[in-house]
């Protein structure tokens, strides 16, 4: 029972203060604009093939063929799971940085029973993340395909197992964030921590490690890449040039889900067990 | 409401570091009366209260209400009120943040308006947090106390940053509390804040217990001594010293260890000081106060 209520609560946190909605809106624009944006840049280089090879001077090129639609709707997650993970380390160091860890810890004693519920509860915002993010990159990218007369694959069940799939990786990204936030309280290095890893440091790591068969074996474990795998499609895949070796997409599940409860594992018997004062 | 249970501390200690915060500290209180935790800042009172509350691991001892630690109480808000410190989520409403701590402990939202009445923030329910007044927000820390009906209140520093209207409230509230049966424990670091609504202290210094018992015993604890000030205050002191006397130097001059005026006169008219102040320092508990913390250091 007092489990239930305190999932309850953590809802009642998330919705009853603006984080949510700006970070859902940030999101949504952010997708369409990448999904909307790619998509009509993909439809028109695939439909003038040499148009597009001249003024990419020989930039990337569009395999003929290529199945478009899960590169562009996978926007919502291989750029959107920012969010999720920013949304669920909120929930964890915002409790820390307005101390608002003593009325918490005063109406449920049992420091586990709340940490179990931000996790479960961050973990649904996320998978609702996902459902925004996809409802706008399809909605977007479909759009934009459709324009150049190019399949938008939605009548093709793997894109919608695609879609679901998605979802479930925005929802794990939600519970890493309550990881990352038990594990480093501070809100401010959280953030940056997030902001960093995601934009600068993991791309670069995953690119590094696809120059070469044996690092790119650890690379397919990076977070990111599991993601990736999970999901089923990146633009990363079409923009990494090397190996791109990738993990079946449960097993891209199973390193995001170990992540996520490992960091809140340890943050749980470290900062959140800690004196509140 | 719950019937009021008795506090127990016993032998509680609490270092951070290699300071000591509480040391080996052991009082009662009891319910059916207001009772002052007192001591200077820095004395341990916000330490005692958070390992009272669970929040904070004790090195040593233990605090319970009525033999139970407050962790394993089966209904915490039901049975203990507990306002700390006046933090809140500044972008969520009082009402909601009510909301949240109702929901997280199964009691019913009904509950809110009427805390949110009890204290008098009905008006600025819906407004959020963030562009509070200090004032208000101890309110809403007291109303998130209410929410349970609790029968034990335990409360800290909550008329810091009251306006008059809201002392005078509060200090009826308190005794209102109290009539009823249940336990109130308010800490202060001023006497003269509580010393109308309590009726039991517990003074504490450096985190040991240096007084238990009644308002009253307090007052008789207190011998009358004498208030001296020179322009030189260091010739006094060495005229005093010369004489024996005791004292300890305040901001309006020496409270002496003295009850006749004359005497440290004397002692000064032979060390050819000029006195500026001189008079009996009425028998007051803020001065009782004082000499059992040493001397109202801060």
């Amino acid at each position: 029972m007092s489990f239930i209520r305190a999932i309850g609560s953590e809802f009642q946190k998330v919705f009853t203060t603006r984080m949510w909605w700006l970070l859902a809106l940030l999101l949504a624009g952010y997708v369409a604009l990448m999904s909307g944006g790619f998509g009509a840049f993909l439809g028109w280089a695939s439909a003038n093939p040499d148009a597009a090879a001249a003024a990419g001077g020989g930039g990337t090129p569009i395999a003929p063929g290529l199945d478009l639609a899960p590169l562009v709707y996978s926007f919502a997650t291989s750029i959107g799971y920012v969010f999720p993970v920013l949304l669920g380390a909120l929930a964890v160091t915002g409790e820390f940085r307005h101390k608002t860890l003593t009325p918490t810890f005063l109406a449920e004693p049992h420091r586990t029973t709340v940490l179990t519920a931000k996790f479960l509860s961050q973990f649904a915002m996320g998978a609702g993340l996902g459902v925004i993010a996809f409802a706008v990159s399809v909605g977007t990218g479909a759009a934009a395909l459709a324009g150049f007369g190019l399949d938008t694959g939605l009548d093709d069940p793997d894109t919608w197992a695609l879609i679901g799939r998605g979802v479930l990786a925005m929802a794990l990204w939600g519970a890493i964030g309550v990881g990352l936030g038990a594990l480093v309280p501070n809100q401010v290095a959280a953030i940056v921590i997030v902001i960093a890893f995601t934009q600068f440091v993991e791309p670069i790591l995953r690119f590094t490690a696809s120059l070469n068969e044996v690092t790119a074996n650890i690379g397919k474990f990076l977070p990111g890449a599991a993601s990736d795998a999970l999901v089923g499609a990146s633009f990363y895949n079409i923009a990494s040039l090397g190996t791109a070796a990738t993990l079946e997409w449960w097993q891209g599940g199973l390193v995001l889900l170990g992540i996520a409860l490992v960091a809140t594992f340890i943050g749980g018997a470290t900062t959140w067990r800690g004196d509140v004062s | 409401m719950e019937s009021g249970i008795p506090i127990e501390i016993t032998g509680l200690s609490k270092h951070f570091g290699h300071v000591v915060a509480v040391d080996d500290l052991t009082f009662t209180v009891q319910p059916g009366r207001v009772t002052g935790f007192l001591g200077p800042n820095g004395a341990g009172k916000t330490t005692t209260l958070r390992v009272l509350l669970g929040l904070v691991h004790p090195n040593a001892g233990t605090a319970t209400f009525g033999g139970t630690p407050y962790a394993s109480l089966p209904r915490p808000l039901e049975t203990v009120g507990a306002a700390l410190d006046a933090n809140f989520h500044p972008g969520r409403t009082a009402r909601d943040h009510l909301k949240v701590y109702a929901t997280a402990t199964g009691l019913s939202k009904a509950r809110v308006p009427v805390v949110l009445e009890q204290v008098g923030m009905t008006e600025f329910a819906d407004r959020r947090v963030g562009g509070y007044s200090l004032g208000m927000r101890q309110r809403l820390a007291l109303a998130y106390t209410l929410l349970g009906d609790p029968g034990v209140f335990v409360l800290d520093e909550p008329i810091n940053g009251l306006d008059p209207e809201g002392i005078k409230w509060i200090r009826g509230f308190l005794q209102s509390l109290a009539h009823e049966g249940r336990t109130v424990l308010v800490s202060s670091h001023l006497l003269s804040e509580v010393q109308q609504s309590v009726d039991e202290v517990v003074i504490i210094s450096k985190g040991r217990l240096v007084k238990s018992g009644t308002l009253v015993s307090l007052e008789l604890d207190s011998a009358p001594r004498t208030i001296a000030d020179s322009p030189d205050r260091e010739a006094l002191s060495a005229a005093l010293d010369e004489a024996g006397l005791e004292y300890t130097e305040g901001r309006n001059g020496f409270i002496v260890n003295e009850p006749d005026p004359g005497r440290v006169g004397h002692a000064a008219f032979l060390g050819g000081v000029e006195l500026n102040t001189l008079h009996r320092l009425k028998s007051g508990l803020e001065e009782s106060f004082l000499s059992l913390v040493g001397g109202g250091e801060e």
